[in-house]
């Protein structure tokens, strides 16, 4: 069964045509790449699917649900939770509280509870920071709780991006380039953690330059080109298609 | 580390609270009366915090909200005589309803866009107000014998004594700092902080950023509204020349000026822009001179004001191993 279906989906940029009828399922609980050259509209995909851009035609479908259209913190609290291409932290604010953000979508306690310092309320903000301080260990951030977001190095400051998509109980979670920055040896150590996210039941979605990490990590690739599905299969597959590696490194024609 | 900076800090509230808990005994009428116009800026100031300094929002026009709830006030107490206490939370809401109409269709607004939409606002407001709208406003002379508010059966006139009055407003005063305190450090505030730092993120994150600039909007002006209720009892007559546009460019100084989200750089700010000109009234006419040049250089220079929020501390040592769990 899919877990995330993107069916005919088109996007308009004022005339260029972003996406151009995209479908693809992903399956529920494997790790699904999406890849394609600078400018393939892989970014556009995510930002449909989580309401950050309205979709001109087709629709998007989660756990057989319509979520075409929805606000972006809806379909957050559906299940979907993301981290940002170019790292979009809370930055003068800890770490704690920036994973405490993600959590924010499964606690209830509104400003009056807060005011009045019910029970309730206090037992939920204890539950939130255990649980943050748990995404943090996950990640390998535990040490960093207090620290101030900014202070963090590159690649901690996307794992935190991580940590703060896993707080939010997400079934999948949509990662944008997330090695980005990254030297080899701390790409392999995502790899690891994207390994470990997988094994916690959540599907992973990854956007990514990197080949060697899309094929390592994933079982299922879609390859855009163009806003154009131009291939989907498995790496092997893909790694032998000739319009991937013709989209990838040009055609032989081109060179003349 | 009993010397820590947090204990110092605690000790230098609790010196500031006892001095000012005493300072009506030796001082004049006309000075407390000072005290408790700080008293009324600064709960301005909190309540326009929520808004604009943890939400970010550039609302340059709480002093509609302030008017409203001092309006409110004054019509029903002159009209039916309903006591001025009773009107508080009465006066809290008209202005609480207001801003949901008000604020809602220009909520998706950012910085500049939304200042200048929130001076017509006030602008709108003072106008209404000197054009006696619904003919209940009295007009550009505005309402007068408003009645004192009365506690536990006695009238705590602000005018004759405003010592009485100033505790009134303390109390009202402490109990804001302590709920607005609560609030700052709850899932509520941090929502707040987190759209003010990066919506999108916020967003991204799961938090309904309209919905969260929306109640900001309306707890800050619930709150303007019931001191609007305080400012009517304590001068007994209001009109719209007390909610002009200059009164909302004060109240956002002092949150700017003070510490854009932080409680004590708020009361500070009050202090500061209330209180300091009181000292310098010798140099009349050179006061905003010096005013104006005293702001242009903290924009300059500490442009997140004179006592920026800290940093929260969680406490994640006293937590549990089994209450770390994913």
């Amino acid at each position: 069964m899919s877990l995330l279906r993107v069916e005919n989906v088109v996007k308009y940029f004022g005339g260029l045509v972003a996406v151009d009828n995209v479908t693809f399922d992903v399956p529920d609980g494997g790790i699904f790449g999406l890849i394609g050259p600078n400018g393939a509209g892989k970014t556009t995909v995510f930002n449909l699917i989580t309401g950050n851009y309205k979709l001109d035609k087709g629709r998007i479908v989660f756990r057989d649900m319509d979520i075409t259209g929805m606000l972006t913190h809806r379909v957050v609290a559906l299940g979907i939770a993301r981290t940002f291409q170019n790292i979009r932290l809370f930055s003068n604010m800890s770490v704690l509280e920036n994973v405490l953000a993600g959590y924010h979508c499964r606690m209830t306690s509104g400003a009056v509870a807060a005011m009045l310092r019910l029970p309730n309320q206090r037992a939920e903000e204890r539950r939130a920071v255990g649980r943050a301080m748990a995404e943090l260990h996950f990640t390998g951030l535990g040490s960093q709780a207090e620290n101030l977001a900014k202070n963090l190095s590159y690649g901690n400051q996307r794992l935190l991006e991580i940590s703060r998509a896993l707080a939010s109980d997400p079934g999948l979670i949509i990662l944008d380039e997330p090695a980005g920055g990254m030297n080899e040896h701390e790409t392999t150590a995502l790899v690891d953690l994207i390994l470990r996210i997988r094994n916690r039941g959540i599907t992973v979605m990854l956007i990514e330059h990197d080949m060697s990490l899309v094929m390592r990590a994933c079982e299922h690739i879609v390859v855009l080109e163009h806003g154009k599905k131009i291939a989907e299969g498995t790496p092997e597959v893909i790694k032998s298609d000739p319009k991937v590696i013709e989209a990838y490194l040009g055609s032989e024609d081109d060179d003349i | 580390m009993s010397f820590s900076g947090k204990n110092i800090r605690n000790g230098i509230y609790a010196a500031v609270a006892v001095c000012w808990i005493a300072a009506p005994v030796f001082l004049s009428n006309y000075q407390t009366d000072v005290l408790n116009n700080i008293a009324i800026y600064a709960l301005l100031g909190l309540s326009l915090n929520i808004i604009l300094g943890y939400g970010g929002m550039f609302h340059m026009g709480h002093a509609a909200f302030f008017a409203i709830g001092a309006y409110t006030t004054a019509i029903i107490n002159t009209s039916y005589g309903i006591p001025v206490l009773w009107l508080l939370p009465l006066s809290g809401i008209t202005a609480g309803v207001f801003a949901l109409v008000v604020a809602r269709p220009i909520i998706h607004l950012r910085g500049d866009y939304l200042l200048i939409v929130t001076i017509g606002m006030v602008e709108i407001v003072r106008i209404a107000l000197v054009n006696n709208i619904f003919g209940i406003t009295g007009g550009p002379n505005g309402i007068f014998g408003i009645a004192s508010p009365q506690v536990f059966g006695h009238p705590i006139n602000g005018i004759v004594s405003p010592g009485h009055y100033f505790y009134l407003l303390t109390a009202f005063l402490a109990f804001t700092i302590a709920v607005f305190y609560l609030l700052e450090h709850s899932r509520y505030g941090r929502a707040l902080k987190y759209l003010c730092s990066d919506s999108i993120a916020a967003e991204g994150s799961g938090i309904d950023t309209s919905g969260y600039k929306l109640s900001a909007f309306v707890i800050g002006a619930f709150w303007a509204g019931m001191v609007g209720n305080l400012y009517a009892g304590k001068i007994t007559f209001i009109s719209p020349e007390s909610f002009s546009f200059w009164e909302s460019v004060v109240m956002f100084m002092i949150v700017i000026l003070g510490g854009a989200g932080s409680i004590p750089g708020v009361l500070l700010g009050a202090i500061l822009i209330i209180g300091l000109p009181e000292f310098f009234q010798e140099l009349q006419q050179y006061r905003l001179l010096i005013f104006g040049i005293a702001l242009v250089a903290m924009m300059i220079f500490r442009p997140q004001g004179i006592l920026p929020p800290k940093p929260h501390t969680y406490p994640v040592d006293k937590l549990d191993e089994k209450e770390v769990t994913l």
